[in-house]
């Protein structure tokens, strides 16, 4: 495959970015969408031009590390999952595909197509953990009993890898999804209950805090969401934040 | 609960109930505007009725006005916020590929239904408050003294063809502002219901059946005046 790369290059964080053209070619359409990335790497450093600068890791789609907006959508075109399981057989021979960072005020970019998504682990820090006796003592999970649909949705919402296509994909940046999934996975299951209270409240001022936008139900988020959590997720995060702010003023 | 209205979630609330609010009013709105299409009469007394009761006029009225302005001003606060929390925008975005073009238009079609809501506030609020309360004329009656007054102020603001025309673009815009806010209000509050089937085809139905209802009412004075 012959491909055009219209690509978002930008120095730094306080650098001013443009989109720039390139041209790669004999693309394979087995490839993943990283992997023509890393062609097209190398022919920049071949060429003694500074590489486009992207997250990764895992390349399994599970370390939520791969980004980019990809035609106008998180992840490119293809539903549940992430940049790096994309197959270059979802484009055509001949195809000029624009490739942006997630765009979110909450989001800054650092270089090129790689943004600073550390606003996700102070949300999670500020309340996305249970606290537990670690010391030796501590008792078997398996000893609580737990219903097999709890279990089944709290698992669902704890799939989130936190890569915030959510965020990018949402027209008001609403980290609503993330946010709400990890509320849920202990809002479900016995061990979530003690910290509760606080963990809803907090973990919601800390999403207002970041400066990202309020969820109007589009449900873009859910449709791009590479592991596919459920709007319901929002949903119970908003009763679990009435709840709370009921029993804690 | 102070802080809860001013998190980010409470104000999806707030706007959710302004709407429930207002989804309610529309059904009793249509309900007494929909008689003028089989009996002038009891359109009349019903409107005499809305009109002079102390309780729908100094208690439920103002509650109307509040839930309106309500709604408009923080639909406006969370646009501007959330149109703020994105600095750079996308050069290439497919939105269609995953929300419907209602959800993502709902600030163009309420700003069409602002503009609806002044001109039928014009048309019919003002001179109204004029009649009963600057000139003091409570009876409800024609100036020769020959019936109610209602029925004929109904059918004499739909002569005109501009107004028809602005009426009904108006209700289509309204439809496709209840196609997404019908269901999102009820996900805005936490219920699971607003995504199940039948509530989504309660919403559909309702979303478009109300609309038509005004649509109807202001063609049938248009040709039968």
């Amino acid at each position: 495959m012959n491909l055009t790369l219209k690509i978002w290059r930008q120095k730094g964080p306080q650098e001013k970015g443009k989109m720039v053209d390139y041209k790669v070619s004999d693309i394979s359409e087995h490839m993943s969408f990283l992997e023509m990335m890393d062609v097209l790497n190398e022919q920049l450093v071949n060429s003694g031009e500074e590489p486009v600068a992207f997250d990764h890791d895992c390349r399994e789609g599970i370390c939520g590390m791969c980004s980019l907006h990809i035609n106008g959508e998180a992840h490119g075109p293809d539903r549940g999952i992430t940049t790096c399981q994309l197959h270059m057989r979802m484009f055509k021979d001949g195809e000029t595909i624009t490739i942006e960072p997630w765009r979110a005020k909450a989001f800054p970019v650092i270089k090129d197509l790689v943004v600073d998504r550390t606003a996700f682990e102070r949300i999670q820090q500020a309340g996305g953990y249970i606290s537990v006796n670690t010391s030796g003592n501590t008792q078997d999970a398996n000893a609580i009993p737990i219903s097999k649909h709890a279990a089944d949705e709290a698992m669902d919402a704890a799939a989130c890898i936190g890569c915030g296509a959510c965020v990018a994909s949402c027209k008001n940046s609403s980290a609503m999804l993330f946010v709400g999934a990890k509320v849920s996975q202990f809002a479900l299951l016995p061990q979530g209950q003690v910290e509760a209270v606080d963990r809803v409240k907090n973990m919601v001022a800390q999403m207002d805090l970041e400066g990202f936008g309020n969820c109007t139900n589009t449900g873009a988020c859910e449709v791009e969401c590479p592991k596919e959590i459920s709007l319901e997720n929002i949903a119970r995060m908003n009763r679990e934040l009435v709840k709370a702010s009921l029993i804690k003023f | 609960m102070s802080g809860f209205f001013n998190s980010s979630i409470g104000r999806k609330y707030a706007m959710a109930l302004s709407a429930f609010f207002l989804i309610i009013f529309l059904v009793i709105h249509l309900a007494v505007n929909i008689t003028s299409l089989f009996s002038e009469d009891l359109f009349n007394q019903l409107s005499h009725f809305m009109g002079t009761n102390p309780l729908i006029q100094f208690a439920m009225q103002p509650v109307l006005i509040f839930g309106v302005v309500f709604h408009f001003i923080m639909g406006f606060v969370l646009e501007l916020k959330n149109k703020g929390s994105r600095n750079v925008k996308y050069a290439k975005n497919n939105g269609s590929a995953n929300s419907t073009w209602m959800s993502r238009n709902m600030i163009y079609s309420g700003l069409v239904i602002l503009a609806f809501i002044v001109l039928h506030f014009i048309d019919f609020w003002i001179p109204e408050l004029n009649t009963k309360y600057v000139q003091g004329d409570m009876s409800g009656m024609l100036a020769g003294e020959e019936g109610f007054r209602y029925f004929e102020e109904l059918q004499h603001k739909f002569v005109e063809p501009w107004r028809v025309g602005a009426y009904i673009v108006a209700f289509i815009l309204l439809a496709l502002h209840l196609l997404h806010g019908f269901t999102s209000a009820f996900q805005s509050v936490g219920a699971t219901m607003g995504r199940k089937k039948t509530m989504k085809n309660i919403g559909k139905a309702y979303s478009i059946l109300i609309p038509l209802g005004f649509i109807v009412i202001a063609l049938f004075h248009h040709f039968n005046h």
